[in-house]
């Protein structure tokens, strides 16, 4: 199976997302240059990584989104493709239409680089179908605007449509706001759209693939994936 | 000699060195001149004052590739083909002046020395000194100075492992950031910083040049702060974004065969960058400043010359190669001009357009005159060494519980998650152990080894004992990192001092430096890089002599590692070391519960050897569970910085290691680290100990959830992690109201 990992200037999760997909996974993996207006292969998977596209100056996402490589992206979301957008990367989605919603900065003003406990909230999507339903995984934020906001209806629609894949938990698996790291709307940390084949979300799975490091339930994620294709 | 005191005080030249100029010259020299000859003869970038003491630092080592003042940065090998690249910098001044701007710009600057030499940077750390935050203008600095090392480093991609937060009353007003950058690189794609090649082009590449930063070396780091002059435009705008992508395209460069240099563009821009990099390759060079762009209309080459606006890189172009690096360039929407070449005349010319606007020999440019001093022992040291503890009362065994308490929420022991969870300690997917341990660890991929990393110092210590302060800066560091299992590679250090012309200053700069130098040979470790941070005074108090050590260390096998927090119920846990004098000499104890900053530490270098050389050993060989340096606060500091971190408790016996509870609880000795161990390997670290001669003393075990010494302390372990963790957040939180009107 083939990921391709977009880069923009100031994108900076690129070989993390690499390193994990490829030399723990052992998955192929290409980085696509943000200037590629169409991608020259076939791929199965395309993550948006996290960082700073653009340097996040005018507002997170906003001049990356007019990249000529969007448009790609954009037709293989459209094609049914699998795209993961992970922090900076569901920014970019979010702003590109892509994903509803926005991401605002943190309640508290601060950048905040941590662990966090998420529940999985819907198990039957091609992400998560390797996870049990309410499963917690451990896997780390790092991030100043990640403050998912919608409006009311939307809110509703995400809910009922069971678009919300990931929510801030408790170790114990509550959600509660002493469990929410930013202010997001019901401590919401991940999403798909309606087809359920685009994700976005803050946390870093590329950052918890190895114990090591602290955690492998990253693995979780890429594993449904690998194994849905 | 028409030159006005005016003048040369705006270059910082003296009358003498002035002279010296129209004898080497035998002219006047011109505006650009001066200005050129104030900045590379600054304190900032000549080292005038402690060129002649850092030569008592050893330098080599057999790991060592290159040694300070050889390139921007220190060398070190770690075998497998790769080498490691490290370097502290202070920004005291200009974060002083501007903080967040200050400190985001010094992360920029560190981060340009380590990728110059074709080395990524990985890692970065920082010491920082604040004023106490009951004071709105340190609350000002200290989140300022915070969001600007987050601001900046977070947005590069580049994780900020480590380092120190202390506060004492002499750095208010005067705080101090130093930056480390670590870097790791190919041995065989290193990139010298020299121009070498006659003919070859020196091309400048990203920012624009600005009238920022003029007389940043010379007006803001080489004098003390006061007066009411307005110095923020001295201080430099960052621009993160931008860094990123030099970093990117300059790496991409290191790889080819394309350029024969690097140089950054950091203090007195332009003419250190092209000045020093002639230096290093034994070459001249001539530029036309009429080549630079510039952000703004009618610039002098004077500004040219001077201004220190960020994120600007020198490449030395191999002749023939420019269209190539430009491409590479253009990939990263970089701008870049080819600004001058490489000659061989040893001169540095700079041009406008046709009319030559200076013309200096380089070695002139980069040999100030030297300043060697008479180091004189200030009179009042006796008496701030004597501590008489009959005066003294002892705690009672019904204080210890308080006072743990207290000691625990106060803000130099208190913990600094709240700060560096601000900062990104994961990006790039090495960080083994993050922040609030002794030491970081990183994993290098690949290699199945672990880089151990820290930043400590101890002003106090280096104010009432500046050689034992030197002494104990290095051993302590060193010790952190044994606690991780790692053995010392080599240090980089910075040097933060008050003015130099003062007797007592220079007395503590020239013993901390001699103390550092005996740390550095007894461990052989040897310093690699470093930075020198004088002036730093307000209104004539001068800060505590505070040299700050980073130090690096290998870890052979990386899941061998070890920390600080306790891991299973029924495990020992013992003192490794011996607690010798009091301890309570220059303590944390001593200033929060006598308000006295008196006494002095002790250290027996011998014996701190062996301890570290025996953890290490008791690590490797995977005989003990946990490690922790016993430092500030004390033994009981330590185990309930254990208990918190492992979420596990402690029932100790009725420890009887001193005669007053004072030092035993709360005193603060040297080669003392407090271990934990499963049960059945306790005859195997006896051997080890023994075979080191080592003291090993029986503490009690870990377990339930209180933290209990027999006799003295008995507290519920959520109480004492509640203090220790809300510390920070108590104080910021109960004086907010009144920082609005500072801003």
């Amino acid at each position: 199976m083939k990921f391709g990992i977009i880069v923009f200037p100031g994108t900076w999760s690129e070989r993390d997302c690499y390193y994990s997909l490829h030399d723990v996974l052992g998955q192929e993996v290409d980085y696509l240059w943000h200037k590629e207006s169409h991608f020259a292969t076939d791929y199965d998977c395309i993550v948006l990584p996290g960082g700073f596209s653009y340097g996040d100056y005018l507002r997170v996402g906003a001049i990356a989104r007019f990249s000529p490589v969007m448009k790609a992206v954009e037709n293989f979301a459209h094609d049914g493709g699998l795209v993961i957008g992970i922090c900076n990367g569901f920014q970019v989605l979010c702003e590109a239409g892509l994903l509803p919603g926005v991401l605002l900065p943190s309640n508290h003003l601060q950048y905040r680089c941590q662990w966090v406990d998420l529940r999985v909230e819907n198990n039957s999507l091609p992400f998560t179908l390797k996870c049990h339903a309410r499963q917690l995984l451990k896997i780390p934020i790092s991030h100043y605007e990640g403050n998912y906001y919608i409006d009311e209806a939307g809110l509703e629609e995400l809910e009922s449509q069971r678009q919300v894949v990931f929510r801030y938990a408790m170790p114990s698996g509550d959600i509660t706001i002493e469990a929410n790291p930013n202010g997001s709307l019901h401590n919401i940390a991940g999403i798909v759209n309606n087809h359920g084949n685009v994700l976005g979300m803050m946390p870093h799975p590329e950052r918890a693939c190895e114990g090591l490091l602290g955690s492998s339930d990253g693995n979780f994620i890429w594993e449904s994936i690998i194994e849905h294709i | 000699m028409s030159i006005s005191k005016e003048d040369l005080d705006k270059v910082a030249l003296s009358q003498r060195e002035y002279e010296l100029i129209l004898q080497e010259l035998g002219r006047e020299p011109t505006d650009v001149e001066l200005g050129m000859l104030g900045s590379l003869w600054s304190e900032h970038c000549g080292y005038k004052h402690s060129s002649p003491l850092l030569k008592l630092l050893p330098s080599k080592g057999k790991h060592v590739l290159v040694s300070p003042g050889e390139e921007n940065a220190g060398v070190v090998d770690i075998g497998d083909g790769l080498a490691i690249v490290f370097k502290v910098e202070s920004h005291n001044h200009p974060s002083a002046v501007e903080p967040y701007q200050g400190a985001a710009t010094g992360v920029g600057g560190i981060v340009r020395d380590i990728f110059t030499m074709g080395a990524r940077p990985i890692a970065l750390l920082n010491s920082l000194r604040f004023g106490p935050l009951t004071e709105p203008r340190n609350r000002y600095l200290f989140n300022g100075i915070i969001g600007g090392i987050a601001g900046y480093g977070n947005c590069l991609g580049i994780p900020n492992i480590g380092g120190e937060v202390i506060f004492a009353n002499c750095y208010s007003g005067n705080p101090l950031v130093n930056a480390l950058c670590l870097g790791i690189a190919r041995k065989t794609e290193l990139v010298s910083s020299g121009a070498s090649g006659e003919g070859n082009l020196l091309m400048l590449v990203g920012s624009d040049t600005g009238r920022d930063g003029i007389y940043g070396a010379s007006g803001l780091a080489s004098r003390t702060l006061g007066g009411d002059q307005e110095l923020r435009p001295t201080v430099q705008v960052g621009n993160p974004f931008l860094e990123k992508l030099l970093i990117e395209a300059c790496l991409e460069l290191a790889q080819t065969d394309w350029i024969v240099g690097m140089q950054d563009l950091g203090a007195a821009g332009l003419t250190s960058s092209v000045v020093e990099s002639a230096e290093k390759a034994n070459m001249g060079v001539e530029i036309d400043v009429l080549k630079v762009p510039r952000r703004e209309e009618n610039m002098t080459p004077y500004e040219v010359m001077l201004s220190e606006s960020q994120e600007r890189m020198l490449v030395i172009v191999r002749k023939g190669n420019e269209d190539k690096v430009k491409t590479l360039l253009e990939k990263w929407d970089l701008r870049c001009d080819i600004i001058g070449r490489v000659t061989s005349d040893h001169l540095a010319v700079v041009k406008e357009g046709h009319a030559v606007v200076a013309q200096l020999p380089v070695n002139f440019l980069t040999s100030p005159p030297m300043y060697r001093r008479r180091s004189k022992r200030p009179p009042w040291l006796d008496q701030v060494q004597l501590l008489d503890l009959v005066s003294i009362p002892d705690v009672s065994s019904r204080q210890c519980n308080s006072v743990l308490l207290r000691l625990l929420a106060a803000p130099n022991i208190a913990s600094k998650q709240m700060v560096y969870r601000q900062y990104d300690h994961q990006v790039m997917n090495n960080t083994v152990v993050p922040p609030g341990d002794d030491a970081a660890v990183l994993r290098i991929k690949g290699s199945g080894k672990g880089i151990a990393m820290t930043m400590d110092g101890n002003g106090r210590y280096c104010y009432l004992d500046p050689y034992l302060g030197g002494v104990i800066s290095v051993v302590e560091t060193a010790r952190n990192l044994a606690c991780t299992g790692a053995e010392p590679l080599a240090v980089t250090d910075c040097l933060n001092f008050g003015d130099p012309d003062k007797d007592d200053v220079y007395y503590q700069l020239s013993d901390s430096i001699r103390g550092i130098a005996r740390a550095c040979r007894e461990l052989k470790v040897p310093v690699v890089s470093g930075n020198v941070s004088l002036y730093n005074e307000v209104q004539d108090q001068s800060i505590y002599p505070t040299p700050v050590i980073g130090m690096a260390g290998m870890i052979t096998d990386v899941t061998k590692h070890c920390t600080m927090s306790f891991k299973d119920e029924g495990d020992l846990v013992f003192l490794l070391g011996d607690m010798i004098g009091d301890g309570l000499g220059g303590s944390e104890y001593l200033e929060l519960i006598h308000g006295l900053v008196r006494g002095r530490p002790a250290i027996d270098l011998n014996l701190e050897r062996r301890v570290q050389r025996s953890c290490v050993e008791a690590i490797q060989r995977g005989l003990v569970k946990s490690a922790h340096d016993c430092s500030d606060g004390g033994l009981i500091v330590t185990v309930a910085e254990s208990c918190i971190s492992g979420g596990i408790g402690f029932r100790g016996t009725r420890w009887r290691l001193k005669e007053r509870r004072d030092s035993m609880l709360f005193g603060e000795f040297q080669s003392c680290i407090l271990v934990s161990i499963s049960p059945d390997l306790t005859p195997k670290l006896e051997k080890v100990v023994k075979r080191w001669r080592v003291p090993l003393a029986y503490l009690g075990e870990v377990g339930g959830s209180r933290l209990v010494v027999k006799g003295y302390v008995n507290l519920s372990l959520d109480n004492v992690e509640e203090k220790w963790r809300h510390g920070m957040a108590d104080l910021l939180a109960t004086k907010s109201s009144i920082d609005r009107t500072e801003e």
